[in-house]
C-alpha cells in the first residue's frame, strides 16, 4: 500500500514539475547544454558541431548524460539568452558552446557570473581574472600560424604575399604575421582582401602575381578558400600557397580540384588520425570519432571534433569531481573546474590537455598537424 | 600595371557586370509589373547555381522537393480564393499547374541528375522559374494592391525565408559546377574562357528575348499595360493578377539562369545570393528602376568598378561599389520631381 502511495506522489510531484516547466536536477543524471550556431552565417561550423552531439557517449562515470542542444544562429545575443535559460531552467552541470568568436564570449560570461564550467567551442581571448570556469577546445591562432611560418622558413622563403577574407579572420592572420614576421626572416610585400561571397577574385590575385612572392599565404575559411587557390594557378603562380586551418576540408579540395595539389595547410590531428603515429594521444580519440562520424555524416572536419573533445575531457573530469559532490550541486560544478587543472594530458581528437589556471587552451604543439594534398587526398607532411 | 593587367581587370569586370544586368533586368521588370522591390532575386540565383551543381554532381537538389510544396500551398490559396466558384475546368487547370508540372519536374530530376550538362541545365531553369508564380501567389498576390512599403517588407521577409530554406535543403556548405565547356581561345594576351563567352551569350540572347517578349508578343504587352498603369489595365481586360506570375517566373528564370552562369566561376553557398543580387540592385536603381539599358549600363560600370577595385584596393571594394549609389541617389533626388507614391 505504501509503496503504491509513493507511486502515485511520485506521478503527481513530476506531473506539477512538468506543468510549471521547473527542471529539478536528477539523481545520477549529468546534465550538458549546448548553445550552437546551427543556422546563420556560421552553420557550416554549427552544423557538424551538433551531428557530433549525437554520438558522444550516454553515460560517463556512472551518471546517464542528458544533454539539451540550443541553436543561437551565431548571435550573440540568442548565445546570452540560450546560456541564461540552460543553466536557469534547465540546471546543466556544463555548458558546450558556441561555434565562433563573438557569441563564446557571451556564453563564457554568463557561465562565470553563474560559476557553471563552460568549454568553448570557437577560439576566444580569455580575461585574466575571469578565466576559471571556461576552457576552451579550438587551438590558438598562434599555434596554428607558427606551423606555418616555420614551414615557410624551412622552405626558404623569404617573401610572402597575403589575400585574406576582409573580415576579423583576415586580420587576425594579418596580425599574427606582422607579429612574427621578423622572428622567422619574412617579409610581406601585397596584402589583398576578398569577400566569401565574391565571384571573382582576378583583380587581387593579379596584384599578387604582380608582386611576385615566394609564398602566398591565403587567410579564408570553409569552401571559400578554394577561389583564390584555383584563380592563382590559373593565372600562373607558381610559388608555394599556404591555408590556414579554416580552410581545411574536403569540401575545400571538392571545389579547388586540381589547384588544390601541392598546398601547404595547417590542420587539427582529427582531420587524419590514420597518419598519426601509434604513440600519439591524438590517435584513438580521432579514430573514434572519424569511425563514428563518417558513415552517418559524410566527410570528417575539424569542427565536430570540438564537442567530442569536450567530452573526451569529461571523461576524465567528471569522475573525479563525482568523488567530491553529487551533480546537480554548485559543489559539484566547482569541483569539475578543479578536475579541469588537476587532470594532465587528456587525449583527445584535437590535441593534447593540460589546462593550468591561466592557460585556458592548454594545447601544445600535438594539437597541430601540417597537411598536404596529393592525388585529391589529404597527406601529412613529417 | 600594364596592359595584360588591364585587359584581364576589364574582362572580369565585364563578366560580373553582364550577370549584375540580368538581376538589374529581373529588378527592374518585377518593380515596372508588380512594384515590389524584389529583394529576394539574389536567392533565385543561389538556388539556379546550387541546384545546378547539385542536378550535375547527379543529386537530386531541395528546390525539386520545394516546387511541389510551394505550389501545393498556392493551390490551396487558391482553393480558398475561389471557393465559391469552383468549377471543372479550374480544378483541371489549377491540377496540373500546381500538381501535376511540379511533380513531372521532381519525377524528371530524380531521373536525369547526372546523365548530361544540358538537362541539367534546362531542369535547373525549369525548376526554379517555376518557383517565381506560386512564390507570387503565396507572398505576394494578397497585398497586390498595398504600398510599395508593405511590398516592400514582404520582399524582405521572403528573402529571409528562401534563404532559411536555403540552407536546408542546401546545407551550409558551398557548391561549385564543372564549367559549360572546356573551349577557351586567346585574344593576344588574354585567354577568354568558353564559360566567358556562355556568359556574354546568355546576356545578350536574354535581353532581345526580354525586347522580343515585351515588343512582340500579347503577354509582354499586357505586363507594359500593367507597368505603366495599373487600373487602366485593368479597365481594357488584362488580368493584373495574372501578370505578377509572369513577371516573377521571368524573373526566377533570370535568376536560375544567372546562377547557372556563376556556378562554375565561384563557390555559391545558400546566402551568397543576397549579395550578388545587391549589385544588380546598384545598377537598377541607377537605371532608376524603370529604365532597361541605363540599367544595362550601370550593371557594366558595377563590374568594371568592382573589378578595378579588386586590383588598386580590395580592402574597400565593397564600400567603393555601394557607396557610388549615393551620389547617384542624390543627382536623382534633385532632377526628378517628387511625387507621392499612392496617387
Amino acid at each position: 500500500m505504501k509503496f503504491k502511495f509513493s507511486i502515485a506522489a511520485a506521478a503527481c510531484v513530476a506531473a506539477l514539475g512538468l506543468s510549471a516547466a521547473v527542471v529539478k536536477a536528477e539523481d545520477g543524471v549529468l546534465t550538458v547544454g549546448a548553445t550552437l550556431s546551427t543556422t546563420g552565417p556560421a552553420a557550416a561550423l554549427g552544423i557538424p558541431e551538433k551531428n557530433a552531439l549525437t554520438l558522444v557517449p550516454t553515460e560517463i562515470g556512472g551518471l546517464k548524460v542528458k544533454l539539451i542542444v540550443l541553436d543561437d544562429a551565431g548571435d550573440p545575443t540568442q548565445a546570452t539568452t540560450n546560456a541564461k535559460r540552460l543553466i536557469n531552467d534547465d540546471k546543466v552541470d556544463v555548458i558546450l558552446g558556441s561555434s565562433t568568436t563573438p557569441p563564446t564570449i557571451a556564453v563564457s560570461a554568463v557561465a562565470f557570473d553563474a560559476k557553471v564550467p563552460h568549454f568553448g567551442l570557437g577560439p576566444m581571448p580569455v580575461t585574466p581574472g575571469k578565466e576559471r570556469y571556461t576552457v576552451i577546445m579550438p587551438q590558438p591562432v598562434p599555434l596554428m600560424a607558427a606551423g606555418i611560418f616555420d614551414h615557410m622558413k624551412k622552405s626558404g622563403v623569404k617573401t610572402v604575399g597575403m589575400i585574406g577574407f576582409s573580415d576579423s579572420w583576415g586580420d587576425l592572420w594579418l596580425g599574427q604575421f606582422k607579429a612574427a614576421a621578423d622572428k622567422y626572416g619574412l617579409k610581406l610585400v601585397a596584402d589583398e582582401r576578398y569577400a566569401r561571397a565574391d565571384t571573382s577574385v582576378t583583380g587581387q590575385v593579379l596584384k599578387l602575381v604582380a608582386a611576385k612572392p615566394d609564398a602566398v599565404l591565403v587567410a579564408a575559411s570553409g569552401t571559400g578558400a578554394a577561389l583564390p587557390q584555383s584563380t592563382l594557378r590559373e593565372r600562373g603562380y607558381k610559388g608555394l600557397i599556404y591555408q590556414t586551418h579554416g580552410a581545411v576540408s574536403q569540401d575545400f579540395i571538392r571545389i579547388a580540384g586540381k589547384a588544390a595539389e601541392g598546398v601547404i595547410m595547417a590542420s587539427g590531428p582529427d582531420m587524419l588520425p590514420e597518419g598519426q603515429p601509434d604513440s600519439a594521444l591524438t590517435k584513438a580519440p580521432g579514430l573514434a570519432l572519424v569511425a563514428a562520424y563518417e558513415p552517418k555524416f559524410g566527410p570528417r572536419n575539424q569542427f565536430a571534433g570540438h564537442p567530442w573533445d569536450a567530452f573526451e575531457v569529461l571523461k576524465r573530469v567528471v569522475p573525479v569531481a563525482l568523488k567530491k559532490a553529487k551533480p546537480g550541486t554548485p559543489e559539484f560544478r566547482e569541483a569539475i573546474a578543479d578536475a579541469l587543472i588537476t587532470e594532465k594530458d587528456i587525449g583527445a581528437s584535437q590535441g593534447v590537455y593540460n589546462f593550468t589556471a591561466t592557460d585556458r587552451y592548454g594545447v601544445d604543439e600535438r594539437a597541430r598537424i601540417m597537411l598536404t594534398v596529393k592525388d585529391g587526398k589529404f597527406e601529412l607532411i613529417k | 600595371m600594364d596592359l595584360t593587367i588591364l585587359l584581364f581587370l576589364v574582362q572580369d569586370g565585364i563578366t560580373n557586370g553582364a550577370i549584375y544586368a540580368l538581376l538589374g533586368f529581373a529588378l527592374v521588370l518585377v518593380f515596372a509589373v508588380t512594384r515590389i522591390i524584389f529583394i529576394p532575386q539574389g536567392e533565385f540565383v543561389a538556388y539556379g547555381a546550387l541546384t545546378y551543381a547539385m542536378l550535375q554532381g547527379g543529386h537530386v537538389p531541395g528546390t525539386a522537393y520545394l516546387l511541389p510544396i510551394f505550389a501545393f500551398v498556392a493551390l490551396l490559396f487558391d482553393l480558398y480564393a475561389e471557393r465559391s466558384r469552383i468549377t471543372g475546368t479550374f480544378l483541371l487547370r489549377q491540377g496540373v499547374e500546381k500538381i501535376v508540372v511540379p511533380l513531372a519536374l521532381l519525377l524528371a530530376a530524380r531521373e536525369l541528375a547526372g546523365v548530361s550538362t544540358i538537362a541539367s541545365l534546362v531542369l535547373t531553369v525549369a525548376i526554379v522559374s517555376a518557383l517565381g508564380p506560386h512564390l507570387y501567389r503565396i507572398a505576394f498576390q494578397p497585398l497586390a494592391d498595398r504600398s510599395v512599403l508593405v511590398l516592400l517588407i514582404a520582399a524582405v521577409g521572403t528573402h529571409l525565408a528562401l534563404m532559411g530554406l536555403g540552407l536546408v535543403f542546401f546545407g551550409a556548405e558551398g557548391q561549385k559546377a564543372d564549367a559549360l565547356t572546356d573551349f577557351s581561345v586567346d585574344l593576344g594576351p588574354l585567354p577568354v574562357s568558353g564559360q566567358n563567352i556562355a556568359v556574354y551569350a546568355a546576356t545578350v540572347l536574354l535581353i532581345a528575348g526580354l525586347y522580343w517578349f515585351f515588343e512582340r508578343t500579347v503577354q509582354g504587352k499586357a505586363l507594359r499595360a500593367t507597368a505603366v498603369n495599373r487600373l487602366g489595365a485593368r479597365l481594357v481586360g488584362i488580368r493584373t493578377k495574372g501578370t505578377g506570375k509572369i513577371a516573377l517566373a521571368l524573373a526566377a528564370g533570370i535568376g536560375a539562369v544567372s546562377g547557372v552562369l556563376l556556378a562554375p566561376m565561384t563557390t555559391i553557398y545558400y546566402d551568397t545570393g543576397f549579395v550578388i543580387g545587391l549589385k544588380g540592385f546598384v545598377a537598377a536603381i541607377i537605371g532608376g528602376l524603370a529604365s532597361y539599358p541605363l540599367t544595362a549600363a550601370a550593371a557594366l560600370a558595377v563590374g568594371l568598378i568592382e573589378s578595378f577595385s579588386s586590383f588598386f584596393a580590395s580592402d574597400f571594394k565593397e564600400v567603393i561599389v555601394f557607396t557610388l549609389l549615393i551620389p547617384v541617389l542624390l543627382v536623382r533626388s534633385f532632377a526628378s520631381k517628387h511625387t507621392d507614391e499612392e496617387d
